[in-house]
């Protein structure tokens, strides 16, 4: 028992998809979860209930005793907005490598070629990464990229405003340019679900203004994008995320990923993290 | 032509990829095969009784079989891609399918398999499918059945460039990866998640030093 990583909410199942009781992992130990009419229920493998929030599509429970509430997304709560349940798919890497992966833009051009990103538009601009003390999160913002297809939504090539933020230690949240709302952010999420130390479930789930594109290519193309990711993920070397410099050289387009690791140091979220100094 | 398609399938895929090579345009029609179950709903099941994907529809004829698609799309537009030996190829094709593309969607999509045994039995497929392609090379020709590419060709392809998705490595098997390197050197090749175009690199007068 560590309370430092068991006191954290984590994703563990999309709401819509619960019938018939199953199970699964969450930080290595097996859980069980089901729900009938509505309501829902996660036990540990004693049997003893764990508690349970139902939020943005998915169920959350932790392990230990949570000491605050699951954060919010008051934008994902605006009217008018398209919540789209993305289903999950299985990495085996490190939770911690999946939330990295998406806080980077770096690699669009290269494994999301002609779509979030194209040579030779590869230069990552300076953007702001704070520590925000007071909500314990890491944002980044004034994050700017070319991109010849965005979303789903738009049309041609267009430099799409980012901003990202890490809510929890598996879990990020971007907000980006909404093509057909000039001024409204799209909010795409990344839940992740430690099922061991070096394997994970990843639950993306979007709140998008956007009311005209099919809801299957909405799920399409996101699955496409985390696809692409797939092979590169379980190809990192160290497997766990390495949380002190040494073995890794970050650069100026890495100052997201940095300011992650260090928080993840900070309040001792060890869980699918290198904590020796290579 | 419009074609019922999930993206992330490898059967969908070959179908997607067949046509771009004879420069066959598709309408795709996306369905939620994941997390939905959308190939299972009345009107897909109105389309297509076994309820799988892809479905083809070209005109009054509806295709739920990849190999019928490949066969019907090589004779509209690449009677060159038909060969003697097609079906042998699109059988093991399907053997693929059941093997490594099970390992692949037990993997990704937590789908049932006795999860050893088909990568197991896969393995078995890769090393038929290596000791074909290195005798077909020493013969001088890069494909499975000729010096060039046949729809049996891209029916194998998906499933094997895709293995490391379901666990298997293709690492042991360099006469498979110079012919995926054939297949996605061709005019017109397509990607997939997990299956990369070949990357352009500059030639060396356009590099500075």
């Amino acid at each position: 028992m560590n309370p430092k990583i068991d006191n954290h909410w984590y994703p563990v199942a999309m709401c819509s998809g619960i019938n018939a009781p199953r199970e699964t992992l969450l930080l290595g130990q097996k859980i069980t979860l089901g729900g009938q009419h509505g309501t829902f229920w996660v036990c540990n493998a004693e049997g003893t209930n764990l508690p349970v929030i139902e939020r943005y599509g998915h169920l959350w429970t932790s392990p230990g005793q949570p000491n605050r509430d699951l954060f919010t997304i008051p934008e994902a709560e605006e009217p008018g907005r398209r919540l789209v349940d993305c289903g999950s798919i299985k990495l085996k890497c490190s939770p911690l490598r999946a939330v990295e992966n998406f806080l980077d833009i770096a690699h669009f051009p290269f494994v999301h070629t002609d779509i979030l990103g194209a040579e030779p538009h590869t230069e990552v601009q300076r953007y702001d990464v704070k520590i925000r003390e007071q909500v314990d999160e890491v944002w980044a913002t004034k994050v700017k990229f070319y991109q010849p297809q965005a979303a789903q939504s738009a049309d041609g090539g267009i430099t799409t405003d980012y901003m990202y933020r890490v809510a929890a230690p598996t879990v990020s949240v971007l907000y980006k340019t909404c093509p057909p709302r000039p001024g409204a952010w799209d909010v795409i999420t990344l839940f992740v679900q430690p099922l061991t130390e070096e394997w994970c479930e990843v639950w993306p789930w979007m709140a998008l203004y956007d009311d005209t594109t099919p809801m299957a290519e909405l799920v399409s193309f996101q699955q496409m994008i985390f696809m692409q990711d797939r092979s590169i993920l379980e190809s990192q070397i160290p497997a766990k995320l390495p949380l002190d410099p040494g073995m890794e050289a970050p650069t100026q387009a890495d100052m997201t990923s940095v300011a992650y690791r260090r928080w993840l140091k900070k309040i001792g979220y060890t869980y699918g993290a290198q904590v020796v100094a290579a | 032509m419009i074609l019922y398609d999930y993206v992330l399938s490898a059967s969908c895929y070959k179908v997607r990829l067949m046509a771009a090579l004879l420069n066959i345009p598709l309408t795709l029609k996306a369905v939620n095969f994941h997390p939905e179950r959308e190939h299972k709903s009345p009107d897909m099941l109105a389309l297509n009784p076994k309820g799988t994907l892809p479905v083809l529809v070209d005109g009054h004829t509806v295709m739920a079989e990849s190999t019928d698609m490949l066969r019907h799309l090589a004779e509209l537009k690449g009677p060159d891609w038909l060969g003697e030996d097609d079906s042998y190829w699109l059988d093991v094709a399907a053997q693929l399918n059941a093997t490594l593309g099970l390992a692949r969607l037990h993997d990704i999509l937590s789908f049932d398999a006795d999860i050893s045994q088909v990568r197991q039995d896969g393995i078995l497929q890769l090393r038929q499918l290596e000791e074909r392609l290195s005798e077909q090379r020493i013969d001088g020709m890069d494909f499975l059945s000729g010096a060039t590419p046949k729809i049996g060709d891209i029916a194998c392809f998906p499933n094997t460039a895709l293995a490391a998705d379901g666990g298997v490595s293709l690492d042991p098997y360099p006469a498979i990866r110079l012919w995926m390197r054939d297949i996605r050197a061709l005019p017109g090749f397509i990607e997939m998640p997990g299956i990369h175009r070949l990357h352009e690199l500059a030639s060396p007068a356009e590099v500075s030093v």
